[in-house]
């Protein structure tokens, strides 16, 4: 009856008996967010009977009982579709019900002790009939998008992403955050199908972060040494918990700025700041002209790469003040020998450089922040660059320059979700074009992704979660959905509600849109 | 009546403050150093901290009433009030067996705060009213309170003097306060209406609000989008106008439940039934009482404000507002009267026949104040006084000499206080308090720079301010994001309504705030940060 595409992949028209989901069948799959790239349903609608509704693996699948990401999936959606079920009360009321109810999960290849990375294919079809649906996907990441909670329709929807990387940044440095409020966190991503969890780990604030190789870090530069801090177990957890949702976990560990805290634990590495001819007291980026640096970066970068599973590692990379460089004689002295005249930014790429070599020989892809690439362009050529800065014309410019250059870029800028101003912000963030700049198809492949960031200034376990959902929910239908299909914000307003209200009795305490009202609310505080 | 609370305590305090080391790192925004007022918010009127401290054990140390006092244990009010102090000082008694067995008691430890009501009535079952008096004094481990209004506030201000130190030990350092708010009407605004709030959220809140010696809770009830309130009289308001007629609505328990709450705490709870505009909802329940909005000669199907041409208008409002009168044991009611649209009055014939027969011409206000005047003589006959937008006063309705008028229209409040004020009204401020407002950064410094007696009059005039508001309307809140949105940003509203005019230093108020915020986490309310930073014990309620 039609056919759905998207931007960058076709598929076959479904000679179907059911309504295109798009322009009839919008409600009676309400609460779907982010619109799957195609969907068609029937308005039909049956309940599900929690003691005749089984999971099974499909005879063809790899993976096959035993897939702990699969397993514990089943459990988790199990508990979402019958939540009196798995809380107790459920009552006798389907007793009666004959037919038992199968949703066959089929996957190609059986990755079920591996990480999600960055080529994992995330596509899955589902369709759904008289007693049965089967869900089939290239890769157990693929199984874990099919929402099983829209089972009770039925429905075909051949599903994919529109971007491959779809993250959220929080920041545990400026306030630290407990870590039930991460696991949270990643729950909720899952429901909005974000896969990569960036977690700026550290900053100027705090170093929460315990390191098995310099424990002095957070032991001096935490909050607190015991109470504001990661364990490897706790950092393990996030890891783990992340993974059973098929999210990855990119740490930043941001330098040369933004280290104050570093600083506290290892002396030495930060530079001191003069005033006149004698040091200040006070400290600035991290000292660029020691080999010691190199070597404790080496070290440091080495455990991160051993703890963090994923290919890539953010290297920071932003906003580095000079003037701290500038007031030193022996960082003078060195620009002086290498011949850097007096641009400091030349200081700092030499820097960037040696970093970037360090991961490269670990084996890792690294992540800047646009600055490196804005100040020096002698960074290897599988770099991403992260946009952050500016509004939508000079993002637009930046991303047009970046994927001229070659390089994979990444877009936060439009999604600084800390920002908080009266009404529905989320509007702004729907919105956004991530491809709408000068460029060739060519260029337009190298954007990855975005990234919407929760800057933590303002933001602790108080107000994180009320803060970040729904209004990233509004970024992550654009990172997913196709974007024709999901250009009138008015349309999907409704839509949206439907779905705040699903988080809300999932246990995430996402904040209301506009007025109204959801059959359960929230009854914490 | 004037409320003057004098809250002596000889306490102690200082060096409280080196259990919260934050960090000297630098940053642009405000780096926290320790006050010399260690953690009290809002400030006390006046405050002398000397540098003996005392050690405070939870296993030995007892709130008391002096003997000398005029209540005793029969007095559930001061009782359950000695109990929640106590459990905020220590945590509750699970939390204490370690300290219990481990630590015993030894002669330099304060062990006991005695309690010292002076005032011969005992009014322990009545409800703080306008008149409240909630003065207290405090002498060397004695709060002399001399009206139960002052209890609250005494007791508050004797916690926030206790600091824990390194060990976990909590001490109390010597001082001698003397305490009472500039401002008697210091109110919350929540809107139940535009979202519904579950009586949990609003009970915390009114914790929060004693926190923050907050003394009245104005419940926006019901409004436009839902009718929550549950009447005896009229109990097919809330089944067709609440957003479901059994799981979002008010019931006569529950609305018992938030007076007893609060009156436990010294807070008045005025509710507000917002006529005749903001009355969507009343329509559905009630047939006839809204205006049939016309579009062309033919009714269009909508309706507009409360029609005031009709009789069973006012025979309803009689009703409702006996039965008001009755559940809401505070003196006040507040009756909105705000943001009246005439289009619909004015599209209707049977409304322009009637302003034609009294002579309106095409001054539709002459028609509000019509309907007010009319509300007015139907409430007051109930034995209540009320607050009113100040829309109502601007209109020339004829009001009440001790009507409260209640300023909200931003820009120009100034100009609006001191004509309500030279019309002799007393009047509360909330204009410059509108939290449902948000905007990245430090907001609560710009609610803490509002002076609101900063406006043309005479010292007479400027009496006349009672107080004000900080209103958080819901359309953009819930029980989701309510707290960490309320506070510490109200916190903000509450020093300036209750302390010293001169108390202004933004950097010494950043200090206390931090710690009074992680106060407030500590005591299980999510306060939201001020800058970047951290609590001792972070908000865990995940």
């Amino acid at each position: 009856m039609s056919v759905v595409t998207s931007g960058r992949y076709t598929f076959p028209s479904y000679n179907l008996v059911f309504f295109i989901f798009l322009q009839l069948g919008l409600h009676s799959v309400e609460g779907v967010w982010p619109l799957p790239q195609s969907i068609t349903s029937s308005p039909e609608r049956y309940p599900l009977n929690p003691q005749a509704f089984y999971f099974t693996y499909g005879s063809q699948s790899a993976a096959q009982e035993g897939c702990s990401v699969l397993d514990e999936a089943f459990k988790r959606y199990f508990s979402l579709i019958f939540p009196d079920y798995s809380s107790g009360r459920f009552y006798n009321q389907w007793s009666f019900v004959d037919k038992p109810f199968t949703v066959q999960v089929s996957v190609g290849r059986d990755d079920c002790d591996s990480y999600p990375d960055e080529d994992s294919s995330e596509q899955y079809t589902l369709s759904v009939s008289a007693g049965q649906a089967s869900l089939k996907a290239e890769t157990v990441w693929g199984a874990l998008r099919g929402d099983y909670s829209i089972c009770k329709i039925y429905l075909k929807s051949t599903d994919f992403p529109r971007f491959q990387f779809r993250g959220i940044l929080l920041d545990t440095s400026r306030h630290y955050l407990p870590v039930q409020a991460i696991l949270k966190t990643l729950d909720a991503m899952a429901f909005s199908k974000f896969n990569v969890f960036h977690w700026h780990i550290v900053d100027d604030p705090s170093f929460p972060y315990q390191s098995r190789t310099f424990p002095d870090l957070s032991a001096k530069g935490a909050f607190h040494p015991m109470t504001h801090i990661y364990t490897q177990s706790d950092v393990g957890r996030v890891i783990s918990f992340a993974r059973m949702r098929g999210i990855r976990v990119l740490p930043e560990f941001d330098s040369p700025g933004h280290t104050q805290s570093w600083g506290k634990g290892q002396s030495d590495l930060l530079t001191p700041c003069y005033s006149g001819s004698s040091p200040s007291g006070t400290f600035g980026p991290v000292n660029p002209i020691l080999p010691s640096t190199y070597k404790f970066m080496a070290t440091l970068f080495k455990e991160v790469s051993s703890v963090f599973p994923d290919s890539y590692i953010h290297l920071g990379g932003d906003e580095v003040n000079f003037s701290c460089w500038k007031s030193n004689p022996d960082v003078r002295a060195f620009m002086l020998k290498m011949g850097f005249g007096a641009d400091f930014t030349k200081l700092e790429a030499y820097y960037m450089e040696n970093i970037v070599n360090i991961t490269v020989a670990l084996n890792r892809t690294s992540i800047v922040w646009q600055d490196v690439f804005d100040y020096h362009e002698r960074i290897p050529k599988d770099t991403v660059l992260h946009i952050w800065k500016g509004l939508p014309a000079s993002y637009a410019a930046e991303l047009s320059a970046i994927t001229k250059a070659g390089y994979r870029v990444l877009l936060a800028a439009p999604w600084y979700i800390n920002h908080i101003s009266y009404g529905q912000d989320w509007r702004n963030y729907y919105t956004v074009q991530p491809l709408n700049f000068s460029g060739t198809e060519e260029q337009k492949k190298l954007v990855i992704g975005g990234e919407v960031c929760m800057w933590g200034e303002y933001v602790d376990a108080t107000n994180l979660t009320p803060r970040l959902w729904p209004r990233a929910s509004a970024a992550a239908e654009r990172l997913w959905s196709d974007e024709k299909q999901t250009s009138d914000v008015d349309k999907a307003f409704p839509r949206l509600q439907d779905f705040r209200c699903e988080l809300l009795r999932r246990g995430i305490q996402a904040e209301p849109l506009f007025v109204g009202h959801c059959k359960h609310e929230y009854q914490g505080v | 009546m004037l409320k003057f609370v004098s809250l002596l305590l000889a306490l102690s305090f200082c060096q409280g403050l080196q259990h919260n080391n934050i960090d000297d790192y630098v940053e642009a925004e405000p780096v926290f150093e320790a006050s010399k007022y260690g953690s009290l918010w809002p400030l006390p009127q006046k405050v002398q901290i000397s540098e003996v401290s005392f050690k405070l054990t939870s296993s030995s140390f007892r709130i008391v009433d002096a003997k000398a006092s005029s209540a005793g244990p029969s007095c559930s009010l001061l009782q359950s009030a000695y109990r929640r102090y106590y459990e905020y000082m220590f945590g509750s008694a699970k939390k204490q067996w370690w300290s219990k067995n481990n630590r015993r008691s030894d002669p330099s430890d304060l062990s006991e705060l005695q309690v010292w009501i002076t005032s011969p009535d005992s009014e322990c079952d009545g409800y703080p009213s306008v008149t409240s008096d909630e003065s207290c004094e405090y002498l060397p481990f004695l709060v002399h309170v001399m009206f139960y209004g002052g209890i609250q506030s005494g007791l508050e201000t004797f916690s926030q003097l206790v600091f824990e130190d390194e060990y976990g030990a909590k001490s109390i350092n010597a001082a001698i306060i003397n305490d009472f708010p500039r401002f008697q009407h210091r109110g919350i605004l929540l809107d139940s209406s535009r979202h519904f709030l579950p009586i949990k959220v609003i009970l915390a809140n009114l914790e929060t609000m004693a926190m923050n010696k907050f003394n009245v809770f104005h419940w926006h009830i019901v409004d436009d989008q839902s009718f929550p309130y549950l009447s005896r009289t009229f109990p097919q308001l809330s089944e067709q106008g609440a957003y479901h007629p059994y799981t979002h609505v008010y019931t006569p328990a529950d609305v018992k439940m938030v007076i007893e709450f609060a009156r436990l705490r010294g807070i008045r709870v005025i509710p507000e039934f917002d006529t005749p505009g903001h009355t969507q909802s009343w329509g559905k329940g009630q047939k006839d009482l809204l205006t049939p909005c016309y579009s062309g000669s033919k009714p269009s199907g909508s309706f507009g404000p409360v029609n005031p041409i009709l009789n069973t208008t006012y025979d309803f409002m009689a009703q409702f507002f006996t039965e008001i009168s009755t559940v809401f044991p505070d003196g006040y009611v507040h009756l909105g009267g705000d943001e009246v649209d005439f289009t619909c009055w004015k599209s209707n014939p049977d409304i322009q026949k009637f302003m034609e027969q009294q002579h309106f011409g095409d001054d539709y206000r002459k028609l509000e104040s019509f309907y007010i005047q009319k509300l007015l003589d139907i409430v007051t006959s109930t034995k209540k006084g009320y607050l009113i937008w100040q829309e109502v006063f601007d209109n020339g309705v004829k009001l009440k000499p001790d009507t409260v008028v209640h300023v909200w229209i931003g820009g120009g409040s100034d100009k609006e206080m001191s004509s309500v004020t030279a019309a002799g009204y007393t009047t509360i401020l909330s204009a410059p308090w509108y939290l449902d407002y948000i905007s990245y950064g430090q907001d609560w410094q710009k609610y803490y720079k509002v002076e609101p007696l900063n406006f043309e009059g005479t010292d007479e005039q400027k009496k006349l301010v009672i107080g004000g508001e900080a209103c958080l309307w819901g359309e953009y809140v819930d029980a989701t994001n309510l707290t960490p949105r309320l506070w510490p940003r109200a916190s903000a509203v509450a020093e300036r309504l209750w302390s010293a005019k001169d108390v202004t230093d933004i950097g010494d108020a950043f200090n206390r705030l931090s710690l009074h915020r992680c106060r407030m986490v500590e005591r299980g309310i999510p306060a939201e940060p001020l800058f970047s930073s951290y609590c001792p014990h972070e908000y865990k309620g995940v």
